[in-house]
Protein backbone atom coordinates (compact mmCIF):
# COMPACT_ATOMS: atom_id res chain seq x y z
CA UNK A 1 0.00 0.00 0.00
CA UNK A 2 2.81 2.46 1.07
CA UNK A 3 4.70 1.40 -2.23
CA UNK A 4 1.69 2.35 -4.46
CA UNK A 5 1.02 5.75 -2.56
CA UNK A 6 4.54 6.74 -3.24
CA UNK A 7 3.80 6.71 -6.84
CA UNK A 8 0.51 9.28 -6.84
CA UNK A 9 0.01 12.53 -5.24
CA UNK A 10 -2.87 14.59 -4.03
CA UNK A 11 -3.68 17.99 -6.64
CA UNK A 12 -5.54 20.43 -5.71
CA UNK A 13 -8.36 19.96 -8.43
CA UNK A 14 -11.39 21.61 -7.46
CA UNK A 15 -12.06 24.83 -6.85
CA UNK A 16 -14.36 26.44 -3.90
CA UNK A 17 -16.87 27.31 -6.20
CA UNK A 18 -17.10 23.89 -7.55
CA UNK A 19 -17.03 22.21 -4.63
CA UNK A 20 -19.80 24.79 -3.12
CA UNK A 21 -22.07 24.86 -5.98
CA UNK A 22 -21.91 21.02 -6.35
CA UNK A 23 -23.16 20.23 -2.35
CA UNK A 24 -25.53 23.08 -3.15
CA UNK A 25 -26.77 21.72 -5.90
CA UNK A 26 -27.00 18.06 -4.34
CA UNK A 27 -29.21 19.75 -1.81
CA UNK A 28 -31.61 21.91 -3.72
CA UNK A 29 -32.80 18.77 -6.68
CA UNK A 30 -33.11 16.59 -3.74
CA UNK A 31 -35.91 18.86 -2.73
CA UNK A 32 -36.50 19.77 -6.20
CA UNK A 33 -37.31 16.37 -7.36
CA UNK A 34 -39.56 15.29 -4.11
CA UNK A 35 -41.54 18.83 -4.19
CA UNK A 36 -41.86 18.54 -7.88
CA UNK A 37 -43.48 14.72 -7.89
CA UNK A 38 -45.99 16.50 -5.38
CA UNK A 39 -46.80 19.15 -7.43
CA UNK A 40 -46.73 16.44 -10.61
CA UNK A 41 -49.44 14.41 -8.64
CA UNK A 42 -51.92 17.38 -8.57
CA UNK A 43 -52.52 16.06 -12.12
CA UNK A 44 -50.60 12.91 -12.57
CA UNK A 45 -50.70 13.01 -16.71
CA UNK A 46 -48.37 14.62 -20.03
CA UNK A 47 -49.30 15.85 -22.78
CA UNK A 48 -47.98 17.46 -25.96
CA UNK A 49 -49.39 20.43 -27.05
CA UNK A 50 -50.96 23.85 -25.45
CA UNK A 51 -53.36 22.19 -24.05
CA UNK A 52 -54.67 19.07 -21.96
CA UNK A 53 -56.85 17.40 -23.93
CA UNK A 54 -59.77 16.31 -21.90
CA UNK A 55 -62.00 16.24 -24.80
CA UNK A 56 -59.41 15.19 -27.51
CA UNK A 57 -56.31 12.87 -26.58
CA UNK A 58 -52.63 14.29 -27.09
CA UNK A 59 -52.07 12.27 -23.24
CA UNK A 60 -48.32 10.29 -23.65
CA UNK A 61 -48.53 9.51 -19.84
CA UNK A 62 -51.17 8.98 -18.10
CA UNK A 63 -50.75 7.52 -14.09
CA UNK A 64 -54.10 6.49 -11.88
CA UNK A 65 -55.94 4.06 -10.25
CA UNK A 66 -59.74 1.69 -11.16
CA UNK A 67 -61.29 -0.42 -10.08
CA UNK A 68 -61.50 -4.44 -11.32
CA UNK A 69 -63.03 -7.48 -10.66
CA UNK A 70 -59.81 -8.07 -8.11
CA UNK A 71 -60.15 -4.46 -6.06
CA UNK A 72 -58.67 -1.55 -7.14
CA UNK A 73 -55.15 -1.19 -9.25
CA UNK A 74 -52.79 1.28 -10.22
CA UNK A 75 -52.39 1.93 -13.74
CA UNK A 76 -49.88 4.19 -15.91
CA UNK A 77 -50.52 4.45 -19.25
CA UNK A 78 -47.59 5.22 -21.70
CA UNK A 79 -47.78 6.08 -25.41
CA UNK A 80 -50.82 4.01 -25.26
CA UNK A 81 -49.76 0.85 -23.26
CA UNK A 82 -51.01 0.34 -19.99
CA UNK A 83 -48.91 -1.04 -17.15
CA UNK A 84 -49.86 -2.39 -14.27
CA UNK A 85 -48.10 -0.14 -11.75
CA UNK A 86 -50.13 -1.54 -8.36
CA UNK A 87 -47.76 -0.38 -5.09
CA UNK A 88 -45.78 2.17 -6.80
CA UNK A 89 -47.34 4.45 -9.46
CA UNK A 90 -51.23 5.07 -9.15
CA UNK A 91 -51.89 2.81 -5.94
CA UNK A 92 -49.24 2.41 -3.23
CA UNK A 93 -49.39 2.54 0.99
CA UNK A 94 -50.45 -0.41 2.73
CA UNK A 95 -53.15 -2.66 1.47
CA UNK A 96 -55.25 -2.05 4.55
CA UNK A 97 -54.33 1.85 3.62
CA UNK A 98 -54.06 2.21 0.14
CA UNK A 99 -52.83 5.80 -1.20
CA UNK A 100 -54.18 6.76 -4.77
CA UNK A 101 -51.74 9.04 -5.52
CA UNK A 102 -49.67 9.10 -8.90
CA UNK A 103 -45.99 9.10 -7.28
CA UNK A 104 -46.28 7.11 -3.38
CA UNK A 105 -45.88 9.24 -0.23
CA UNK A 106 -42.29 8.12 0.28
CA UNK A 107 -41.13 9.80 -3.00
CA UNK A 108 -42.70 13.23 -2.17
CA UNK A 109 -42.59 16.33 0.04
CA UNK A 110 -44.59 16.65 2.39
CA UNK A 111 -45.11 12.71 2.26
CA UNK A 112 -49.00 13.29 1.63
CA UNK A 113 -50.92 15.48 -0.80
CA UNK A 114 -50.58 19.21 -0.08
CA UNK A 115 -49.80 20.93 -3.81
CA UNK A 116 -49.21 24.65 -1.56
CA UNK A 117 -46.77 23.35 0.11
CA UNK A 118 -45.04 21.40 -2.84
CA UNK A 119 -45.20 24.67 -4.61
CA UNK A 120 -43.73 26.39 -1.67
CA UNK A 121 -40.63 23.99 -1.71
CA UNK A 122 -40.52 23.54 -4.95
CA UNK A 123 -39.85 27.09 -5.85
CA UNK A 124 -37.79 28.26 -2.84
CA UNK A 125 -34.94 25.49 -4.29
CA UNK A 126 -35.31 26.70 -7.73
CA UNK A 127 -34.28 30.34 -6.87
CA UNK A 128 -31.42 28.12 -4.92
CA UNK A 129 -29.85 26.18 -8.01
CA UNK A 130 -30.41 29.08 -10.32
CA UNK A 131 -28.15 31.39 -7.84
CA UNK A 132 -26.21 28.59 -8.13
CA UNK A 133 -26.15 28.08 -11.13
CA UNK A 134 -25.17 31.67 -12.10
CA UNK A 135 -22.50 32.01 -9.19
CA UNK A 136 -20.24 28.80 -10.80
CA UNK A 137 -21.00 29.84 -14.32
CA UNK A 138 -19.35 33.32 -13.75
CA UNK A 139 -16.69 31.37 -11.18
CA UNK A 140 -16.57 28.55 -14.02
CA UNK A 141 -15.59 31.41 -17.17
CA UNK A 142 -13.26 32.82 -15.03
CA UNK A 143 -11.25 29.86 -13.55
CA UNK A 144 -11.31 28.19 -16.80
CA UNK A 145 -13.52 24.67 -15.59
CA UNK A 146 -15.68 25.38 -18.29
CA UNK A 147 -13.98 25.16 -21.06
CA UNK A 148 -11.29 22.66 -19.43
CA UNK A 149 -13.70 20.36 -18.24
CA UNK A 150 -17.19 20.81 -19.25
CA UNK A 151 -17.05 21.78 -23.31
CA UNK A 152 -16.74 18.93 -25.40
CA UNK A 153 -13.22 19.27 -27.69
CA UNK A 154 -13.07 17.11 -31.08
CA UNK A 155 -10.35 15.15 -29.03
CA UNK A 156 -12.73 14.32 -26.81
CA UNK A 157 -15.02 13.02 -29.15
CA UNK A 158 -12.32 11.22 -30.45
CA UNK A 159 -11.23 9.78 -27.54
CA UNK A 160 -14.42 8.41 -26.43
CA UNK A 161 -14.52 5.03 -28.32
CA UNK A 162 -11.62 4.15 -25.84
CA UNK A 163 -12.88 5.69 -22.94
CA UNK A 164 -16.35 3.91 -22.85
CA UNK A 165 -13.81 0.64 -23.70
CA UNK A 166 -12.21 1.30 -20.28
CA UNK A 167 -15.22 1.81 -18.37
CA UNK A 168 -16.45 -1.84 -19.62
CA UNK A 169 -13.56 -2.88 -17.63
CA UNK A 170 -14.00 -0.51 -15.17
CA UNK A 171 -10.16 0.73 -15.92
CA UNK A 172 -10.73 3.94 -14.59
CA UNK A 173 -7.76 6.82 -14.85
CA UNK A 174 -7.30 9.05 -12.27
CA UNK A 175 -5.97 12.10 -13.96
CA UNK A 176 -6.44 15.82 -13.13
CA UNK A 177 -8.16 15.76 -16.69
CA UNK A 178 -11.85 14.27 -17.06
CA UNK A 179 -12.39 11.59 -19.48
CA UNK A 180 -14.29 11.84 -22.38
CA UNK A 181 -17.31 9.95 -20.70
CA UNK A 182 -17.22 12.79 -17.81
CA UNK A 183 -16.85 15.57 -19.72
CA UNK A 184 -19.95 13.88 -21.70
CA UNK A 185 -22.21 14.06 -18.38
CA UNK A 186 -21.24 17.21 -17.94
CA UNK A 187 -21.72 18.64 -20.67
CA UNK A 188 -25.63 17.20 -20.80
CA UNK A 189 -26.09 18.51 -17.16
CA UNK A 190 -24.95 21.87 -18.11
CA UNK A 191 -25.65 22.50 -21.25
CA UNK A 192 -28.33 20.72 -21.89
CA UNK A 193 -30.28 19.42 -18.97
CA UNK A 194 -29.94 22.63 -16.35
CA UNK A 195 -30.90 24.86 -19.29
CA UNK A 196 -33.96 22.42 -20.39
CA UNK A 197 -35.44 22.23 -16.94
CA UNK A 198 -34.99 25.63 -16.04
CA UNK A 199 -36.50 27.42 -19.32
CA UNK A 200 -39.40 24.66 -19.32
CA UNK A 201 -40.01 25.50 -15.77
CA UNK A 202 -40.25 29.03 -16.93
CA UNK A 203 -42.78 28.15 -19.75
CA UNK A 204 -45.18 26.92 -16.96
CA UNK A 205 -45.93 30.43 -15.49
CA UNK A 206 -48.76 32.51 -17.32
CA UNK A 207 -46.33 35.64 -15.98
CA UNK A 208 -43.44 34.55 -18.14
CA UNK A 209 -45.16 33.39 -21.09
CA UNK A 210 -46.54 37.22 -20.92
CA UNK A 211 -42.98 38.16 -20.59
CA UNK A 212 -41.43 35.93 -22.90
CA UNK A 213 -43.91 34.32 -25.40
CA UNK A 214 -40.78 32.76 -27.38
CA UNK A 215 -40.92 30.00 -24.85
CA UNK A 216 -44.32 28.83 -25.82
CA UNK A 217 -43.07 28.99 -29.13
CA UNK A 218 -39.28 27.23 -28.14
CA UNK A 219 -40.98 23.79 -26.89
CA UNK A 220 -44.05 23.80 -28.96
CA UNK A 221 -46.93 25.21 -26.09
CA UNK A 222 -47.06 24.87 -22.43
CA UNK A 223 -47.83 21.46 -22.02
CA UNK A 224 -44.81 20.08 -24.11
CA UNK A 225 -42.65 22.03 -22.41
CA UNK A 226 -44.18 20.47 -18.50
CA UNK A 227 -43.59 17.63 -20.55
CA UNK A 228 -40.09 18.36 -21.46
CA UNK A 229 -39.78 19.45 -17.72
CA UNK A 230 -40.41 15.82 -16.23
CA UNK A 231 -38.21 14.50 -19.53
CA UNK A 232 -35.44 16.98 -18.02
CA UNK A 233 -36.12 15.43 -14.00
CA UNK A 234 -35.65 11.73 -15.52
CA UNK A 235 -32.22 12.88 -17.08
CA UNK A 236 -30.93 14.58 -14.01
CA UNK A 237 -32.16 11.35 -11.71
CA UNK A 238 -30.21 9.25 -14.15
CA UNK A 239 -26.97 11.22 -13.97
CA UNK A 240 -27.54 11.30 -10.24
CA UNK A 241 -27.80 7.82 -10.13
CA UNK A 242 -24.75 7.11 -12.62
CA UNK A 243 -22.55 9.83 -10.92
CA UNK A 244 -22.80 8.10 -7.38
CA UNK A 245 -22.42 5.05 -8.90
CA UNK A 246 -19.28 5.82 -10.84
CA UNK A 247 -17.89 7.72 -7.76
CA UNK A 248 -18.53 4.45 -5.32
CA UNK A 249 -16.38 2.46 -8.22
CA UNK A 250 -13.52 5.00 -8.92
CA UNK A 251 -12.98 4.81 -5.35
CA UNK A 252 -15.33 6.78 -3.16
CA UNK A 253 -12.69 8.18 -0.67
CA UNK A 254 -10.71 10.13 -3.35
CA UNK A 255 -13.92 11.51 -5.50
CA UNK A 256 -15.14 12.81 -1.73
CA UNK A 257 -12.25 14.19 -0.36
CA UNK A 258 -11.66 16.34 -4.05
CA UNK A 259 -14.90 17.57 -3.68
CA UNK A 260 -14.81 18.44 0.01
CA UNK A 261 -11.47 19.64 0.13
CA UNK A 262 -10.46 19.92 -3.45
CA UNK A 263 -7.81 17.82 -3.41
CA UNK A 264 -7.55 14.57 -6.08
CA UNK A 265 -5.03 11.73 -5.66
CA UNK A 266 -3.81 11.18 -8.73
CA UNK A 267 -1.25 7.94 -9.40
CA UNK A 268 -0.45 5.36 -11.59
CA UNK A 269 -3.11 4.05 -13.78
CA UNK A 270 -4.23 0.97 -13.33
CA UNK A 271 -3.02 0.92 -9.57
CA UNK A 272 -4.84 -1.77 -7.55
CA UNK A 273 -5.61 1.15 -4.78
CA UNK A 274 -7.06 2.81 -7.55
CA UNK A 275 -9.00 0.76 -9.74
CA UNK A 276 -11.62 -0.48 -7.45
CA UNK B 1 -0.08 11.41 8.42
CA UNK B 2 -1.71 8.23 8.66
CA UNK B 3 -3.90 9.09 11.45
CA UNK B 4 -5.23 12.12 9.93
CA UNK B 5 -6.16 10.41 6.68
CA UNK B 6 -7.81 7.70 8.73
CA UNK B 7 -10.17 10.25 10.91
CA UNK B 8 -10.63 12.14 7.37
CA UNK B 9 -11.97 8.74 6.15
CA UNK B 10 -14.06 8.24 9.40
CA UNK B 11 -15.85 11.74 8.81
CA UNK B 12 -16.33 10.97 5.00
CA UNK B 13 -17.75 7.64 6.27
CA UNK B 14 -20.22 8.99 8.85
CA UNK B 15 -21.14 11.80 6.12
CA UNK B 16 -22.25 9.38 3.58
CA UNK B 17 -23.76 7.31 6.35
CA UNK B 18 -26.17 9.71 7.58
CA UNK B 19 -26.78 11.12 4.22
CA UNK B 20 -28.31 8.30 2.68
CA UNK B 21 -30.33 7.43 6.34
CA UNK B 22 -31.72 10.80 5.05
CA UNK B 23 -32.77 9.23 1.81
CA UNK B 24 -34.08 5.98 3.07
CA UNK B 25 -35.90 7.09 5.84
CA UNK B 26 -38.29 8.79 3.27
CA UNK B 27 -39.87 12.14 3.48
CA UNK B 28 -42.19 12.41 5.85
CA UNK B 29 -39.45 13.91 8.65
CA UNK B 30 -40.34 17.07 6.04
CA UNK B 31 -43.95 17.14 6.64
CA UNK B 32 -43.26 19.73 8.82
CA UNK B 33 -43.15 22.15 6.18
CA UNK B 34 -46.54 21.86 5.66
CA UNK B 35 -47.14 23.64 9.15
CA UNK B 36 -48.98 26.51 7.85
CA UNK B 37 -46.98 28.84 11.11
CA UNK B 38 -43.46 26.99 10.71
CA UNK B 39 -40.59 29.13 10.59
CA UNK B 40 -38.66 27.09 8.34
CA UNK B 41 -41.85 27.60 5.83
CA UNK B 42 -41.84 31.37 6.45
CA UNK B 43 -38.25 31.23 5.08
CA UNK B 44 -38.67 29.26 2.22
CA UNK B 45 -42.37 31.28 1.58
CA UNK B 46 -39.97 34.23 1.16
CA UNK B 47 -39.03 32.75 -2.50
CA UNK B 48 -42.35 33.81 -3.77
CA UNK B 49 -42.10 37.51 -2.72
CA UNK B 50 -38.97 37.06 -4.86
CA UNK B 51 -40.60 35.97 -7.76
CA UNK B 52 -43.74 38.21 -7.35
CA UNK B 53 -40.81 41.15 -7.24
CA UNK B 54 -38.75 39.65 -10.34
CA UNK B 55 -41.42 38.67 -12.24
CA UNK B 56 -43.21 42.08 -12.00
CA UNK B 57 -39.51 43.96 -12.50
CA UNK B 58 -39.69 41.42 -16.19
CA UNK B 59 -43.02 41.44 -17.24
CA UNK B 60 -44.22 45.13 -18.53
CA UNK B 61 -47.59 45.93 -16.71
CA UNK B 62 -49.47 46.20 -19.79
CA UNK B 63 -48.10 43.08 -21.68
CA UNK B 64 -50.82 40.66 -22.80
CA UNK B 65 -50.96 36.80 -22.71
CA UNK B 66 -51.23 35.25 -25.25
CA UNK B 67 -54.17 35.08 -27.27
CA UNK B 68 -55.05 31.93 -29.22
CA UNK B 69 -56.42 31.27 -32.95
CA UNK B 70 -60.48 30.05 -33.07
CA UNK B 71 -58.94 26.73 -34.16
CA UNK B 72 -57.00 25.97 -31.28
CA UNK B 73 -60.51 25.48 -29.31
CA UNK B 74 -61.10 22.40 -29.15
CA UNK B 75 -62.94 21.22 -26.44
CA UNK B 76 -65.12 22.81 -23.53
CA UNK B 77 -63.92 24.93 -20.69
CA UNK B 78 -62.97 22.66 -17.85
CA UNK B 79 -64.92 23.29 -14.55
CA UNK B 80 -62.73 22.91 -11.32
CA UNK B 81 -63.31 23.81 -7.94
CA UNK B 82 -66.95 24.96 -6.96
CA UNK B 83 -69.06 24.04 -9.88
CA UNK B 84 -72.69 24.76 -8.54
CA UNK B 85 -72.93 27.33 -5.55
CA UNK B 86 -76.41 26.62 -5.15
CA UNK B 87 -75.83 23.56 -3.41
CA UNK B 88 -74.38 25.85 -0.47
CA UNK B 89 -75.88 29.32 -0.99
CA UNK B 90 -79.89 30.01 -1.56
CA UNK B 91 -79.43 33.70 -2.77
CA UNK B 92 -77.41 32.57 -5.32
CA UNK B 93 -79.62 29.64 -6.00
CA UNK B 94 -82.45 32.17 -5.91
CA UNK B 95 -80.47 34.50 -8.85
CA UNK B 96 -79.93 31.76 -10.68
CA UNK B 97 -83.54 30.72 -10.84
CA UNK B 98 -84.49 34.03 -11.96
CA UNK B 99 -81.50 33.77 -14.50
CA UNK B 100 -79.42 36.34 -12.99
CA UNK B 101 -82.00 39.23 -13.89
CA UNK B 102 -81.71 40.66 -9.61
CA UNK B 103 -77.86 40.17 -10.07
CA UNK B 104 -76.07 43.28 -8.63
CA UNK B 105 -72.55 43.71 -9.06
CA UNK B 106 -71.01 45.84 -6.32
CA UNK B 107 -67.80 47.76 -5.92
CA UNK B 108 -67.20 48.83 -2.52
CA UNK B 109 -64.12 49.17 -0.21
CA UNK B 110 -61.36 52.55 -0.87
CA UNK B 111 -63.43 53.96 -3.44
CA UNK B 112 -64.71 57.96 -3.58
CA UNK B 113 -67.93 56.31 -4.86
CA UNK B 114 -69.88 52.80 -4.20
CA UNK B 115 -71.63 51.43 -7.13
CA UNK B 116 -73.40 48.69 -8.58
CA UNK B 117 -73.95 46.93 -11.74
CA UNK B 118 -77.02 44.68 -13.35
CA UNK B 119 -75.49 41.67 -15.46
CA UNK B 120 -77.45 43.93 -18.04
CA UNK B 121 -75.60 46.96 -17.61
CA UNK B 122 -72.36 45.03 -17.49
CA UNK B 123 -73.04 43.04 -20.91
CA UNK B 124 -73.84 47.00 -22.40
CA UNK B 125 -70.51 48.51 -21.47
CA UNK B 126 -67.23 48.00 -23.52
CA UNK B 127 -66.43 44.49 -24.59
CA UNK B 128 -63.42 42.59 -25.48
CA UNK B 129 -63.02 39.35 -26.21
CA UNK B 130 -59.96 36.60 -25.83
CA UNK B 131 -59.08 33.50 -26.96
CA UNK B 132 -56.62 32.40 -23.92
CA UNK B 133 -55.15 29.60 -22.03
CA UNK B 134 -56.42 29.03 -18.73
CA UNK B 135 -53.41 27.24 -16.66
CA UNK B 136 -54.36 25.61 -13.36
CA UNK B 137 -52.82 25.48 -10.26
CA UNK B 138 -52.57 21.26 -11.02
CA UNK B 139 -50.69 21.83 -14.43
CA UNK B 140 -53.36 21.32 -16.94
CA UNK B 141 -54.32 24.05 -19.56
CA UNK B 142 -57.15 24.70 -22.00
CA UNK B 143 -58.13 27.12 -24.11
CA UNK B 144 -61.48 28.82 -24.64
CA UNK B 145 -62.81 31.93 -25.41
CA UNK B 146 -63.78 34.51 -22.52
CA UNK B 147 -66.27 37.77 -23.62
CA UNK B 148 -66.48 40.11 -20.97
CA UNK B 149 -65.92 43.86 -20.07
CA UNK B 150 -62.40 45.07 -18.62
CA UNK B 151 -62.43 45.67 -15.15
CA UNK B 152 -60.12 48.99 -15.35
CA UNK B 153 -63.27 51.31 -16.11
CA UNK B 154 -65.04 50.04 -13.61
CA UNK B 155 -62.32 51.02 -11.13
CA UNK B 156 -62.32 54.49 -12.39
CA UNK B 157 -65.93 54.96 -12.38
CA UNK B 158 -65.90 54.54 -8.51
CA UNK B 159 -62.40 56.37 -7.83
CA UNK B 160 -59.83 54.36 -6.23
CA UNK B 161 -58.72 56.15 -3.33
CA UNK B 162 -54.66 56.52 -2.93
CA UNK B 163 -54.81 53.63 -0.49
CA UNK B 164 -56.23 51.18 -2.12
CA UNK B 165 -53.23 48.51 -3.16
CA UNK B 166 -55.19 45.80 -3.74
CA UNK B 167 -58.71 44.60 -5.81
CA UNK B 168 -60.62 41.89 -3.90
CA UNK B 169 -63.20 39.66 -5.25
CA UNK B 170 -65.81 38.18 -3.32
CA UNK B 171 -67.59 35.33 -4.37
CA UNK B 172 -71.02 33.29 -3.99
CA UNK B 173 -69.33 29.96 -3.62
CA UNK B 174 -67.55 28.07 -0.35
CA UNK B 175 -64.99 25.93 -0.54
CA UNK B 176 -63.80 23.56 2.45
CA UNK B 177 -66.93 21.89 4.27
CA UNK B 178 -66.81 18.51 5.88
CA UNK B 179 -65.40 18.78 9.23
CA UNK B 180 -64.43 22.43 9.08
CA UNK B 181 -67.30 25.27 8.05
CA UNK B 182 -67.15 26.19 4.96
CA UNK B 183 -65.33 29.07 3.83
CA UNK B 184 -66.78 32.00 1.10
CA UNK B 185 -64.04 31.89 -1.90
CA UNK B 186 -62.29 34.81 -2.54
CA UNK B 187 -59.20 35.86 -4.11
CA UNK B 188 -57.01 39.59 -4.70
CA UNK B 189 -54.62 40.57 -7.37
CA UNK B 190 -52.99 44.25 -7.13
CA UNK B 191 -53.71 47.03 -9.07
CA UNK B 192 -51.32 46.01 -11.92
CA UNK B 193 -53.50 42.77 -12.86
CA UNK B 194 -56.35 44.90 -11.95
CA UNK B 195 -55.78 47.54 -14.68
CA UNK B 196 -54.53 45.01 -17.60
CA UNK B 197 -55.77 45.33 -20.44
CA UNK B 198 -56.78 41.29 -20.50
CA UNK B 199 -57.92 41.84 -16.94
CA UNK B 200 -62.01 41.18 -18.07
CA UNK B 201 -65.15 40.62 -15.68
CA UNK B 202 -66.54 38.02 -17.87
CA UNK B 203 -70.05 36.63 -18.96
CA UNK B 204 -69.51 34.76 -21.87
CA UNK B 205 -67.77 31.53 -22.82
CA UNK B 206 -67.24 29.97 -26.20
CA UNK B 207 -69.82 32.36 -27.73
CA UNK B 208 -72.79 31.29 -25.10
CA UNK B 209 -73.61 32.43 -22.02
CA UNK B 210 -71.09 31.87 -19.37
CA UNK B 211 -72.56 28.42 -17.59
CA UNK B 212 -72.86 27.96 -13.66
CA UNK B 213 -70.00 25.40 -13.73
CA UNK B 214 -67.86 28.45 -15.13
CA UNK B 215 -68.79 30.88 -12.84
CA UNK B 216 -72.05 32.53 -14.15
CA UNK B 217 -72.69 35.29 -13.82
CA UNK B 218 -69.00 36.68 -13.53
CA UNK B 219 -65.97 35.36 -13.53
CA UNK B 220 -63.49 37.36 -13.17
CA UNK B 221 -59.79 36.65 -16.04
CA UNK B 222 -56.58 37.73 -14.95
CA UNK B 223 -54.72 36.09 -18.23
CA UNK B 224 -51.43 35.88 -16.83
CA UNK B 225 -52.22 33.96 -13.46
CA UNK B 226 -53.04 30.78 -12.48
CA UNK B 227 -56.73 29.54 -12.26
CA UNK B 228 -57.44 30.22 -8.49
CA UNK B 229 -56.32 33.73 -8.97
CA UNK B 230 -59.64 33.95 -11.54
CA UNK B 231 -62.46 34.24 -8.91
CA UNK B 232 -66.15 32.69 -10.36
CA UNK B 233 -69.33 33.59 -9.13
CA UNK B 234 -68.24 37.60 -8.32
CA UNK B 235 -70.59 39.35 -6.54
CA UNK B 236 -68.03 42.02 -4.99
CA UNK B 237 -65.45 43.91 -5.49
CA UNK B 238 -63.69 45.67 -2.62
CA UNK B 239 -60.43 47.74 -2.92
CA UNK B 240 -58.15 47.53 -0.10
CA UNK B 241 -54.97 48.54 1.52
CA UNK B 242 -54.33 44.70 3.13
CA UNK B 243 -55.70 42.15 3.79
CA UNK B 244 -56.38 41.53 7.66
CA UNK B 245 -60.14 42.11 7.48
CA UNK B 246 -60.99 39.07 4.85
CA UNK B 247 -60.69 35.53 5.60
CA UNK B 248 -57.61 34.14 7.30
CA UNK B 249 -55.66 37.62 5.85
CA UNK B 250 -53.63 36.00 3.20
CA UNK B 251 -55.61 37.47 0.38
CA UNK B 252 -57.92 34.80 -0.56
CA UNK B 253 -59.20 31.40 0.06
CA UNK B 254 -56.54 28.80 -1.29
CA UNK B 255 -53.62 31.73 -0.04
CA UNK B 256 -55.58 30.95 3.49
CA UNK B 257 -54.98 27.43 2.50
CA UNK B 258 -50.68 28.23 1.68
CA UNK B 259 -50.66 29.00 -1.74
CA UNK B 260 -48.53 31.51 -3.11
CA UNK B 261 -50.46 34.78 -3.40
CA UNK B 262 -48.92 35.87 -6.77
CA UNK B 263 -50.25 32.99 -8.48
CA UNK B 264 -48.59 33.66 -11.56
CA UNK B 265 -46.47 31.24 -11.35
Amino acid sequence: MASTRDQTRLIYRQSIFTRLTHWVWAVALFFLLLSGLQVWNAHPALYIGQQSGFEFDNAILQIGAENTLAGPRGYTTVFGNKFDTTGLLGMSGSATQPDYVGFPGWATIPSYRDLGTGRVVHFFFAWVLVAALAVWLVASLFNRHLWRDIILKPRDLRDLPRDIADHIRFRFHHRRAYSPLQKLAYFVVFIILFPLIILTGLTMSPGMDAAWPWLLDLFGGRQTARTLHFVAMMGLTLFFVVHVIMAVLAGPINELRSMITGYYRVGPDAAPEDVK
Amino acid sequence: MSNLILNRRRLLGLGAVSASSLVLAGCDQFDFLGQRDHPARDFLEQANELTYRVQRAIIGDTVLAREYAETEIRQGQRPNGSIDPAETNSEYAALRASNFANYRLKVTGLVEQEKSYSLAELMNMPNRTQITRHDCVEGWSCIAKWSGTPLGPLLNASRLKPGAKYIVFHCYDAMGGGLSAPEPYYTSCDRIDAYHPQTILAYGLNNAALPVANGAPIRVRIERTLGYKQPKYVHTIEAVDNFTSTGRGKGGYWEDHGYDWYGGI
